[in-house]
């Protein structure tokens, strides 16, 4: 195991250097030398027009991969309703299985939930497996990691998707861990290598600067959690045909080393409930003031919007955490997303950038935000968001 | 209680910025400081035992100037420190870094709690907590805001969800990850400075651990980056200049005209 240059291929063009997000090669006497902030990440490697680097690894296959068939998608559900997430993973899930030529198939796990079953159908799903126990009603690691991984090691799936949601990440890794596989977080692509089958995973890395693509070559299944909003659901299609497959669980006993002793749900009011609304304001440090903030739910009430802010915007305490869009806040797509006095950093881009129609204020017109803007305004946005709350109002009548 | 606290190395900025021209990240000048998250977690560790007794262990893998984060937990309070470091642990994804460290876990001895942050900020998985457990076969919460008790063996904490939160009561050892609305983490004494300068961080490697070859470093790592790429961002916008009225017209004009707005 390790990294090393085949020094009579490498020539010293010096491509590796930049290819190296760690800066830890260097390049002496026509050479490139690897250091010791390698991490042995790869990322030289494809860079090498030469294929002077190599980094080998023992390439042990620990499965029979072609055994491992079909595209599964856990079908997290709360109170007897589908997390919005999972009908988009449906979504990009067929595309994947149609790739592939295998099924798509739901893993629907709670109580009560038969229901549910038909929707996943239409919503793309081949088949659905139906787990159904009372201490399935609602989700714990200890019951759902069992249940999953005991199905994943029966029918042996090629690819197992689970939204990135509270309860997705906290259990995917439990179950990639007991299945020992890899597990790729927070991916914002999926595509099938033509060549090899493989999954490439695409994630943002380094605050969303870097973005990483990542494959599971010789373990299966290959594992992604993928964030609310990424991806487009189907539309529903009630004649759409699949099979409902139970699982039997009469004799299952769970080892329960948790219990919920109280659920609390906090109410969120209309201007949080980010990733339902269609139109999106935003506001940005760029507004100078906590008190500015009210400019932008003025245009968000007109419009009957909700409110998001930029991290800065809340770190400062001018709007509470479920506001914040971006990459350690909420995931958007919205059809019209508006950013007031918001620069457009990558990690704030990381939770916007797929809404429909995008519209900047800002009054630096070399602000990145303009570069993703389907609309800019340049000026000050204390002069502007009135104005526009103004002319919607006169619009809209 | 005997609580380990597994803590992190990462670049210390929240901007981190990319060298237009060679499109490689800037490292130059941002000092490693300890994951922001894994400060909640060594604070919490150190308020559960002034309520409980016991002590506090920190554990982290990474390269051997990650010494320097683990004398900075030192100087808030935690008891000993232990660097897991050796180039065979290099190339380690999560499921390798959770193997690895559960074997340091239970090389500690007699844990009874785990703590870690909810996120790495490097690379922001949060899967190493939820993995941990999973090799150490306990059962751990994600996103725990509170711990309300502990008692006979059984800990009770309110994890966040998507919809609010929830009070759990889980068997000890357990493992929970923590976010930043449990506590409001203390700086460093003087007392604790004047340790840390004199701690020696004992060293630990794979012989120490007594982990399986396979299972560490690249070798242990399913998943493999195949490639990296900088995000293209450009669409082609159309940007308004000049009075606020016209601008402002103009833009209402063209979200009528998509039908975004009805007249
Ligand atoms: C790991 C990581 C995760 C992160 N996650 C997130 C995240 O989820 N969400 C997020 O938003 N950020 C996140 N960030 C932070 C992000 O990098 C930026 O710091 C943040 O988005 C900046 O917010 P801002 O644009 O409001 O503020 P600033 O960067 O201060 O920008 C203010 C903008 O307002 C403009 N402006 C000033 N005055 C006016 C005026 N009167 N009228 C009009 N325009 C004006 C300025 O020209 C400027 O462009 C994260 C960072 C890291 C490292
Ligand atoms: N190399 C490591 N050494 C010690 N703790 C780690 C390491 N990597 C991750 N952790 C812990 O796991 C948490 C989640 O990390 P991650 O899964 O990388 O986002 C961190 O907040 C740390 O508490």
């Amino acid at each position: 195991m390790g990294i090393r240059v085949l020094s009579d291929k490498c020539v010293g063009c010096k491509v590796c250097v930049s290819a190296c997000p760690f800066g830890a090669i260097t390049v002496v006497e026509r050479k490139a030398v690897i250091g010791d902030a390698c991490t042995l990440c790869g990322s030289c490697v494809p860079s090498c027009k030469f294929q002077a680097i190599e980094l080998t690894r023992s390439e042990k296959v620990n499965t029979d991969l072609a055994s491992y068939q079909g595209v599964w998608v856990f079908a997290e559900q709360r109170e007897g309703r589908l997390a919005e997430v999972v009908l988009e993973l449906l979504g990009e899930g067929r595309k994947l299985a149609d790739t592939l030529g295998q099924e798509l198939v739901a893993v629907l796990l709670g109580h009560d939930v038969a229901g549910l079953a038909g929707e996943l159908i239409a919503y793309g799903a081949d088949r659905v497996f139906l787990a159904e126990h009372p201490d399935l009603r609602h989700f714990l690691e200890d019951s759902y990691t069992q249940v999953l991984t005991d199905l994943i090691r029966e029918h042996k799936p090629n690819i197992v998707l689970i939204g990135a949601t509270a309860a997705g990440r906290s259990l995917a890794p439990r179950v990639a861990a007991r299945v020992r596989t890899g597990l790729t977080a927070d991916c914002t692509g999926l595509a099938i290598d033509p060549a090899t089958l493989n999954l490439q995973q695409t994630r943002p890395a380094f605050g969303g600067n870097l973005m990483a693509t990542i494959l599971c070559p010789n373990h299966r299944p290959q594992m992604a959690t993928v964030r609310p909003k990424v991806f487009k659901a189907l539309a529903r299609d009630d004649a759409r045909q699949g099979e409902v497959v139970r699982v039997d669980l009469a004799k299952a006993v769970f080892d329960l080393k948790a219990r919920i002793l109280e659920v609390i749900k906090l109410q969120e009011g209309p201007s949080v409930n980010l990733q339902e609304a269609n139109i999106i304001v935003s506001g940005g440090r760029g507004l100078c003031d906590p008190k500015n903030f009210k400019l932008v739910e003025d245009l968000a009430a007109v419009l009957g919007g909700a409110v998001g802010a930029s991290r800065a915007a809340v770190d400062a305490g001018w709007v509470s955490y479920p506001h914040q869009v971006g990459q350690t806040g909420k995931t958007v797509g919205p059809k019209v997303y508006f950013a007031c006095g918001i620069h457009g950093a990558i990690q704030h881009l990381a939770g916007m950038q797929s809404s429909d129609i995008i519209i900047a204020i800002n009054k630096n017109p070399e602000a990145p935000i303009f570069k993703v803007a389907t609309f800019g305004l340049v000026g000050d946005a204390l002069e502007i968001l009135p104005a526009l709350t103004e002319e919607f109002k006169k619009a809209i009548g | 209680m005997k609580i380990v606290v597994c803590v992190k190395q990462v670049p210390g900025t929240t901007e981190v910025k990319m060298n237009p021209e060679t499109n490689t990240l800037i490292r130059e000048g941002i000092p490693n400081v300890v994951n922001p998250f894994d400060l909640y977690a060594v604070e919490e560790a150190l308020r559960l035992k002034e309520r409980f007794g016991g002590t506090v262990t920190a554990l982290c893998m990474g390269p051997p100037s990650a010494a320097e984060q683990l004398k900075e937990v030192i100087s808030l309070g935690v008891d000993e420190a232990f660097l897991i470091s050796n180039r065979a642990f290099a190339g380690a994804d999560t499921l390798a870094t959770a193997y690895t460290l559960s074997k340091a876990v239970e090389k500690v001895g007699d844990v009874d709690l785990v703590l870690c942050g909810k996120q790495a900020i490097d690379g922001d998985t949060a899967q190493v907590g939820p993995e941990l457990a999973e090799n150490l076969g306990w059962a751990h919460l994600t996103y725990v805001r509170k711990i309300n008790d502990v008692t006979d063996g059984k800990l009770v904490a309110e994890r966040m969800t998507d919809e609010g939160y929830e009070r759990v009561e889980l068997q000890l050892p357990a493992l929970l990850t923590v976010v930043k609305e449990i506590n409001e983490p203390r700086m460093p004494s003087l007392k604790g400075m004047m340790r840390a300068k004199k701690a020696e961080i004992p060293v630990w490697g794979p012989e120490d651990l007594g982990v399986e070859a396979d299972r560490i470093g690249l070798n242990g790592s399913p998943t493999q980056v195949w490639k990296t790429f900088v995000p293209e961002h450009r669409v082609e916008g159309e940007i308004f200049t000049g009075e606020v009225s016209e601008q402002v017209k103009a833009l209402v004009q063209r979200l009528i005209e998509k039908k975004i707005v009805s007249v």
